[in-house]
């Protein structure tokens, strides 16, 4: 028995020290942005005197708000697209499958294996005779292809487990497949709704390739924004620590209390 | 998935049933057709730049190049050696990501007091994005005055190092690990949680200790998992772009440009669209290699459910 309680110290010593090691960067970002900017460069230290200036700053200095307003438009702008596109048609293939359905599926996915680095020099080109270069609206139907593949293959997984018995009485009762979709399937896949959406909405916020290569200013979202932090001139940690710890709070949290859905939704319904 | 075989048969029967009667695929066909459009048009576009002489700085370099651009692409050492950067950065980052996301998820899996709460810090970083999880390491954790290192360096009486200058793919590879771990721990941690309870305990009592059980046991029963993970990261890590971007810009020289930023680095910082494209048609090449396999796992995984 002493055994077994010694075994389950070293193991709660072990798994916390591991994850506050891992867990360390962000932590001491977090730190950083409530020190001054001498402090953020001086000798470490867990003393000192907390400060809101930087925060301050941020809003002062730079348009934060705007970038801010561009990757929530962004990111929920191109999860409300891609929802209205995949609905119906995981809609579609989930209870109206026919020989072609697993091709289709397998073809959607294969669109995402697409590096983007392939087609930016076209899409860079189309932007820029479009004028869509550095707008979030550019940037926002990049996102809803980037993530449509995703969105109806997580809906697919989601609609297949609504019991049929249900949308049979409807059937019965000679409900056009328009109004079962609205009236019947929406209410009760609500919830694999919502987390097909936030893991879109992760996605599109995070998402750095695009951001940085279409936007630099007037469009950017905070991804972009915290990359122009990274000029040589100046430094000024304790300010990215304040825009950066802005930036990744609310994602943070929705990751952590959406992980079990995004375990599926990322591996495409092969590890649940 | 968990629902049996026999009531998926009667689902599907009943569904075939309803399909002669009314016809949904006008519901389909607008994903089709937008997802179709997004794959062909662009590429379309990127193989037709491969073949003539386009420069954005130059309106009189014009007309058809045939293999022009792929000849110089294929002869200039930088597409070499960012293909190998590429393999450097992928390969490492994958061999880590599945063994220490394998350790911790053994390590997750065993009970101890405040277990969920440590969890959620190990997944944490996944949910950073790449500019900020890069700047933070570039500064905070990695500079060589003043960031965390240093000082811990310094305190034991080493003299810090220089990392992005003296080690700078390690430096990358670091930032990189540092966002996948979480996301192979996450999906291991997962599929060892549906690990059977009875096979361990008859395992346990025939004498294996936690070495033997870990090889034996909790291995093969995360191949199909580990090899979901690898197929999934090398996707995004074929890609990774915005590491590089604010961290080291591909340099010193080219140390650290992977085939993303070489790529980015010839199209839109020196113009040269003809040359770019024949790089992305390599790229796509690249990754629809990895592709095949991962659609091969994926529909044996639909057959089984």
């Amino acid at each position: 028995m002493q055994n077994s309680s010694d075994n389950k110290l070293w193991l709660t010593v072990l798994g916390w020290t591991v994850a506050l090691m891992i867990f360390f960067p962000i932590f001491w970002m977090a730190l950083t942005s409530f020190k001054t900017e001498v402090e953020a460069v001086s000798t470490p230290s867990l003393l000192f005197a907390p400060t809101l200036e930087n925060y301050a700053q941020v809003f002062e200095r730079s348009d934060y708000l705007k970038f801010a307003w561009n990757s929530i438009y962004v990111s929920f702008g191109s999860t409300l697209l891609a929802l209205a596109f995949a609905i119906p048609a995981a809609y579609s293939m989930a209870f109206f499958p026919s020989k072609r359905t697993p091709g289709t599926l397998l073809w959607m996915l294969s669109t995402k294996m697409m590096p983007p680095v392939g087609v930016l020099i076209p899409i860079y080109l189309l932007f820029r005779d479009m004028g869509l270069l550095d707008t979030a609206t550019g940037l926002m139907i990049i996102y809803t292809l980037m993530n449509l593949p995703i969105v109806i293959w997580m809906l697919y997984t989601y609609f297949k487990d609504v019991p049929i018995e249900i949308l049979e009485a409807g059937r019965v009762d000679g409900v056009t497949p328009v109004q079962e979709l609205f009236m019947l399937l929406i209410p009760l896949a609500i919830p694999g709704i919502a987390s097909t959406g936030l893991l879109s909405v992760i996605l599109s916020w995070n998402e750095a390739f695009w951001s940085l290569n279409l936007t630099s200013s007037q469009g950017a979202p905070l991804t972009a924004f915290i990359a122009s932090y990274s000029a040589p001139q100046g430094l000024f940690w304790a300010k990215l620590s304040a825009a950066s710890l802005m930036a990744i709070a609310p994602i943070l949290v929705v990751g952590w209390m959406s992980q079990k859905q995004l375990v599926s939704g990322l591996t495409f319904g092969a590890v649940k | 998935m968990a629902t049996p075989a026999s009531t998926a048969a009667a689902n599907s029967a009943v569904k075939t049933k309803n399909t002669r009667k009314v016809d949904t695929r006008p519901f389909l066909w607008p994903s089709v057709i937008v997802l179709f459009l997004w794959m062909i048009v662009p590429l379309a576009m990127t193989l037709y730049y491969s073949v003539i002489n386009y420069n954005l700085l130059d309106p009189s370099f014009t007309g058809f190049a045939g293999l022009e651009n792929y000849k110089f692409l294929l002869e200039d050492p930088s597409l070499w050696t960012s293909m190998w950067n590429t393999l450097v950065l992928v390969g490492s980052v994958l061999i880590i990501s599945v063994v220490v996301g394998a350790l911790l998820a053994v390590l997750y899996n065993a009970r101890f007091p405040g277990r969920n709460i440590a969890r959620l810090l190990v997944i944490a970083p996944f949910f950073v994005m790449p500019t900020v999880s890069a700047l933070i390491w570039k500064n905070m954790m990695l500079h060589p005055v003043n960031g965390f290192v240093a000082w811990l360096q310094s305190a034991l009486g080493m003299v810090p190092t220089d990392w992005f200058s003296q080690y700078p793919m390690l430096s990358i590879i670091l930032i990189v690990s540092w966002q996948w771990v979480p996301f192979a721990f996450l999906i291991l941690l997962t599929a060892i949680q549906s690990l059977d309870s009875e096979q361990q305990e008859a395992a346990r009592i025939d004498g294996a200790g936690p070495v033997a059980m870990f090889f034996y046991i909790v291995l093969p029963h995360l191949q199909r998992s580990i090899s979901v993970v690898i197929m999934i990261e090398s996707i995004f890590l074929l890609a990774i772009f915005a590491e590089i971007y604010v961290t080291t810009s591909g340099g010193p020289g080219l140390a650290t440009t992977n085939l993303s930023y070489l790529i980015y680095s010839v199209g839109l910082l020196q113009f040269d669209v003809g040359y770019a494209s024949a790089g992305g048609v390599i790229a796509v090449i690249l990754a629809n290699i990895v592709a095949i396999f991962l659609i091969r796992t994926v529909s044996r995984n639909m057959q089984k459910a």
